[in-house]
């Protein structure tokens, strides 16, 4: 029934010079994410983006819903400017709508419409109250809100407001490596980190035959359900070549600090791959004191090999917080499929909670450092995810 | 032949050329509904009753009590619920003997039987998963309906002494009204142990295709007299109403065929299948601390064995870059986390557990084969310890 959507972006507005540009990647990030789907043109006006829809709102507002950047959408119905066949629109549009108090709110854009704000929304609440008995006016806390506005083209009329995900456009800020395993906290990452913008790359380690096949068709599987809400719905996935190096760690003899050596040896590899690929940041799904490895001590001891940014989005976040979004986003069902990855093979029965960076240090220097991850960085494949659907 | 040893046998087979040839012609040239009354029709119904009653002859039962499903599972379930199912027992929920190492389609069942009213009681196992005929005798109750003990176990290949536990439910049946019901799966049995279910002791025998080099998606139920069945899908008359869904034809000849060679073959292939798993066995021996999980007098085709100090999944994995392919506990139960609920039942250690490996041989293989597997477990079981220091 409704022709049209109202798109709204709000912190983008605030964003000065940049803007034009904000809100042009929006546009594309919106046409990009509606491919396959009928609707018509979409138009940016006077800091809204309009979608001519195709009798399939619906279906456009679920594709929207995960478009980063839009604040909210309103399924929009369209009269043209007479009062009579306003009062009508105004019906359906009540009807479409729950609550038992409303209240009436013009905008008139087009001052060439013989009645003032005022009157049409007095005009309108008589015509509410004469049709649906059941409703009675609250000018300050109504169950609904008829909105009304009058333009050039039209009166627009919506009641609904459906929040969407907020954030800024996909790709606006640069490029970020996420660390993707198969668990339940690195997908939320990337999603978080997308959210202002990033575009993601993920990497993943490797360990097969440590790990099986299935436990790396599960990763291709979480990076292809981000892959919607990156720039141009696709991720890069990157799968480094992580055998050797687990085989060297077993070997080495300070087996407690296994679990902190092997989040350094990622970090390294992770670092020299931004360096190479030119993004800007490495992105984990650590949250503070969840396991051994993201205790203060453990994240202090981790992050000393490298000095480029690392954005730890679910730092402040509780287990299930993460599984919450996991679930919003889509991510959970595969998360918890069984395939064992690196980080469950290899858990030793004690791990340092609070490793220091002496010791370490002399459980690397048994290692050839520069030798694994050169050859990590050699073996590692690429793969561009798609989004599905 | 494959470039490849597949030692995986239990968890499925490759449809044999005899199979295929046979089945060919049903899916587009043969390709009639049994129900229909043309001569397409006919033509089909004719196959299916020719197929039947050879099953019949070769089983030694009257082939209208042997029953099509859609695979080895449904057979279980058709057999234990089709009872359960019976007016009576879902008013008078009834006493069921089982073994803590059923199969999970057998298992289940019965849990869920639970579920409904019914009580179960669990032969002993001991080490190596055999059962005390006797104790049948002593678990017996006046309300017991149903015994289900499977002939060979799919992860042990232990056989279950199913002649003894026959003859104690005959004489307890003597002086019953309502008479015992002992059901056994025997999918894993077909083609590796002699069988007989002609005497009557036996009144519901379960059986699968893809076990056996037949297709996948059929299994068949065989039904005493005695055992009266009520359906669990309900549907269409095929199967004398007990078993609705139009036949799947092709797959029946092929149950046929497959059913066919496996019993004319027995004695040949029992032969070879002793002299694979003999060579198998000394080769495992050599192998320093490995122990074998099955009994001596197990399945011809079966062996499961632990080699303490790394993990089942992990040396699956590093066998199958060497092209042999090997399943870690029960195929059934890999999927999950947590350890097979056989080995735990027969009492075996956690690192064995964890350990564990089985072989399901076929005859085909040679037994340079089995000495190339033998040297390449071994090569991969130090290599493996050798990292895991």
């Amino acid at each position: 029934m409704y022709p049209l959507l109202l798109i709204r972006y709000g912190e983008l507005s605030l964003k000065g010079r940049n803007r034009k540009t904000f809100e042009d990647l929006l546009l594309t990030n919106i046409r990009s994410r509606l491919m396959g789907v009928p609707h018509g043109p979409v138009t940016k006006t006077f800091g809204r983006i309009y979608l001519e829809t195709r009798g399939n709102w619906e279906e456009l507002v679920a594709r929207l819903q995960s478009v980063f950047g839009i604040v909210s959408v309103s399924p929009v119905l369209r009269r043209d400017l007479d009062l009579e066949a306003i009062q009508e629109g105004a019906s359906l549009v009540i009807q479409d709508s729950q609550g038992s108090t409303f209240k009436v709110e013009t905008r008139r854009p087009n001052k060439a419409f013989p009645l003032t704000s005022p009157e049409i929304s007095h005009a309108l609440g008589d015509h509410i109250l004469r049709n649906f008995p059941h409703l009675t006016v609250d000018v300050h806390n109504p169950d609904l809100i008829l909105h009304v506005e009058l333009r050039k083209e039209g009166a627009f009329l919506y009641s609904k407001i459906i929040p969407c995900l907020g954030g800024l456009p996909a790709g606006s800020s640069g490029k970020g490596l996420l660390l993707l395993s198969g668990g339940i906290d690195s997908p939320v990452a990337g999603f978080l980190a997308m959210k202002r913008g990033v575009r993601i790359e993920g990497l993943h380690f490797y360990s097969y035959p440590f790990t099986s096949e299935r436990s790396k068709e599960k990763v291709v599987e979480l990076a292809a359900l981000l892959a919607p809400y990156n720039a141009r719905g696709s991720l890069r996935l990157w799968i480094a070549y992580f055998t050797e190096i687990q085989k060297a760690l077993q070997k080495s003899s300070f087996p407690t600090l296994s679990i902190t050596l092997m989040r350094r040896f990622m970090l390294r590899i992770a670092a020299k791959l931004a360096q190479r690929e030119k993004a800007l940041a490495l992105i984990t799904g650590d949250s503070l004191g969840q396991v051994a490895s993201q205790t203060m001590e453990s994240i202090h001891v981790i992050n000393a090999v490298t000095s480029e940014p690392i954005y730890r989005p679910l730092i402040g976040l509780d287990k299930q917080e993460i599984i919450n979004l996991a679930m919003k986003i889509g991510t959970y069902e595969t998360s918890i499929l069984p395939y064992d990855d690196c980080c469950t093979v290899f858990v030793p029965k004690n791990p340092a909670t609070r490793p220091r960076l002496e010791q370490v240090l002399a459980a690397e220097a048994e290692l050839d450092l520069e030798g694994l991850v050169q050859e990590a960085l050699e073996k590692t494949e690429l793969l561009e995810v798609n989004r599905k659907g | 032949m494959r470039n490849e040893i597949y030692l995986d046998n239990s968890a499925t087979t490759p449809a044999s050329d005899e199979v295929m040839q046979a089945m060919e012609p049903y899916w587009s040239i043969q390709y009639g509904n049994p129900s229909s009354p043309h001569l397409r029709g006919v033509a089909a119904e004719k196959t299916m009753n020719a197929c039947r009653s050879q099953l019949g002859s070769i089983l030694k039962v009257n082939p209208a009590r042997l029953f099509f499903t859609g695979s080895g599972t449904e057979a279980n379930n058709l057999a234990l619920q089709g009872v359960a199912n019976i007016p009576y027992f879902r008013r008078n929920p009834g006493h069921i003997i089982t073994t803590p190492i059923e199969h999970p389609s057998v298992l289940n069942v019965i849990k869920h039987l639970e579920e409904l009213g019914w009580s179960v009681s669990y032969l002993k196992v001991d080490g190596f998963g055999r059962v005390e005929p006797q104790e049948v005798a002593e678990l017996l109750q006046p309300d017991t309906k149903i015994v289900s003990t499977m002939l060979v176990n799919n992860e042990l290949g232990t056989i279950a002494p199913i002649s003894e536990i026959g003859r104690i439910i005959e004489k307890a049946n003597a002086a019953r009204q309502h008479k015992i019901i002992y059901h056994v799966d025997a999918v894993q049995a077909l083609g590796h142990v002699p069988l007989d279910i002609s005497g009557g002791k036996v009144h519901l025998c379960t059986f699968s295709g893809h076990k056996v080099f037949g297709p996948k998606g059929i299994g068949l139920l065989y039904a005493h007299q005695q055992a009266q069945l009520r359906p669990i899908l309900f549907g269409g008359n095929q199967e004398g109403g007990l078993r609705p869904g139009t036949e799947n034809i092709p797959a029946i000849v092929g149950l046929t065929k497959a059913i066919q060679l496996a019993v004319e073959n027995l004695d040949t292939n029992r032969k070879q299948l002793y002299a694979l798993r003999q060579e198998l066995i000394g080769g495992i021996e050599t192998i320093p601390d490995a122990g074998i999980n099955s009994p001596g007098d197990g399945a011809p085709h079966l062996l499961n064995a632990s080699f303490p100090g790394l993990r089942g999944e992990v040396l699956v994995h590093f066998l199958e870059q060497k092209r042999i392919f090997v399943a870690m506990g029960a195929a059934c139960s890999s999927k999950k986390k947590g350890v097979s609920h056989v080995l735990e039942s027969i009492g075996l250690e956690s690192e064995a557990i964890h350990s564990a490996i089985r072989f399901s041989l076929a005859p085909s293989l040679t037994l340079d084969q089995i000495r190339y597997v033998v040297y390449s477990l071994k090569e991969t079981v130090e290599e493996i310890r050798n990292i895991y220091v």
